[in-house]
């Protein structure tokens, strides 16, 4: 399964991602519409069921977002490494596959960050490094809450997903009036929806 | 930064940065930055909800994943490079083991009707805590230089814009980012008493 690929084709992979690293205004899932059609489409380096069980793996797991392109670096190294069952030179292939995956999206963005941020601290006395952080801030607010809006809406059909919605606005109100560890909400729903009561 | 974190506790090492940050991201389900203002802001007190927002605002601005960008610039303001490098190492490492370690058990999600529902009922949680974290910040919104009645419809709108007519959010970033900056340029321009050290807003202390 899968073929070996080149230095060249590792290459290829890691720039692929340096290039979205740059791309990616608004985090790093915007760009999967073009990771999919370069890893499955263009490249055959990916599935398109292992495409999508990186992304919904690492959603639901703990840890950054992120991590779904780890997953998908470990795929194509363990697919050109000729599966699982083949042993440590796939293992091998994988781990180069999230070192590069990882590094590409995450080090051109970083510097790039890290470099603004400094200017920034060094600037903070202009008016207008002052008006950005001001001007931004009801923005990103609002763009926060419409995650959350977005992550329960994903179901449309109130007869069905009315409990989903019921579910989120009382760990809303939860997390708004008490300091409850968040970890107890989360499994709490856990185990509502294993019951399959939602 | 040592003058704006007088009177916030901050971390006293690197390898401190880093396990709090380990200890931060293995709690995120379904998305760390609730965590990280939970943590960072109500608990350890790092630093205030303006300080939060405005870094959020440029983690989120600039391109990559926010939330490294978010830790690495937390990490750099209290360690430089080796700081930035600890946080961003202990928000990935951690994770990256344990999400390697179940893609090698099952191979993908488990695809069972129990494990399906309890992600499901976990993602309805996890929506609920990003709408209370985005809330909370809200109320940081009445220090904001451009007045409380102009900062909510800016919040509303890009809700809206997002949420309800699902925009690219690159353009409303851009659009409605640009016109709310200039308004509060124009906010800072016209109030320079407010711009003496004690109220500049990167500098309150709530």
């Amino acid at each position: 399964m899968g073929l070996p690929l080149s230095p060249q084709d590792w290459f290829d992979l890691f720039v692929h991602f340096a290039f979205l690293s740059l791309m990616g205004i608004g985090g790093a899932i915007t760009t999967a519409p073009e990771m999919h059609r370069y890893l499955v489409t263009e490249k055959n380096w990916l599935t398109d069921s292992s495409f999508s069980s990186s992304i919904a793996l690492a959603q639901s797991a703990p840890g950054p977002n992120v991590l779904f392109i780890a997953l998908m670096g470990w795929q194509v190294g363990i697919n050109a490494g000729g599966g699982l069952s083949a042993g440590a030179p796939a293992w091998w292939l994988g781990l180069l596959g999230v070192v590069l995956t990882m590094l590409g999206i995450m080090l051109p963005s970083s510097i790039l960050t890290y470099k603004a941020t400094k200017w920034a601290h060094v600037n903070r006395d202009l008016t207008s490094v002052q008006a950005f952080k001001s001007g931004m801030a009801p923005i990103v607010i609002g763009l926060l809450v419409s995650t959350g809006w977005l992550l329960s809406a994903a179901h449309r059909d109130f007869s069905q997903d009315w409990k989903i919605w019921l579910v989120t606005a009382v760990a809303t109100g939860v997390m708004l009036r008490t300091s409850i560890h968040m970890m107890w909400l989360i499994a709490a729903g856990g185990i509502l929806g294993a019951a399959g009561l939602l | 930064m040592s003058s704006e974190a007088q009177e916030s506790r901050h971390p006293q090492s690197k390898t401190e940065l880093f396990m709090v940050f380990t200890f931060l991201a293995l709690q995120g389900f379904g998305g760390v930055l609730t965590v990280v203002q939970r943590e960072l802001v109500e608990r350890r007190k790092w630093m205030t909800k303006v300080q939060f927002v405005e870094e959020w605002s440029v983690a989120q601005v600039m391109p990559g994943p926010n939330v490294v960008n978010l830790c690495l610039m937390i990490g750099g303001k209290y360690f430089g490079v080796a700081g930035a490098l600890a946080a961003v190492g202990g928000l990935i490492c951690g994770p990256l083991v344990l999400v390697l370690g179940l893609a090698i058990l099952f191979g993908g999600v488990a695809d069972n009707a129990v494990a399906q529902g309890a992600l499901k009922g976990m993602g309805a949680v996890a929506a609920g805590l990003v709408i209370a974290t985005g809330l909370k910040l809200g109320t940081s919104l009445p220090k904001n230089p451009m007045g409380l009645w102009t900062a909510i419809p800016f919040a509303v709108i890009s809700f809206a814009c997002v949420g309800i007519f699902r925009w690219p959010l690159p353009w409303v970033l851009l659009g409605l980012g640009s016109l709310a900056c200039l308004i509060a340029y124009r906010a800072l321009k016209q109030l320079p008493s407010r711009l003496d050290a004690k109220t500049r807003p990167d500098q309150e202390v709530s």
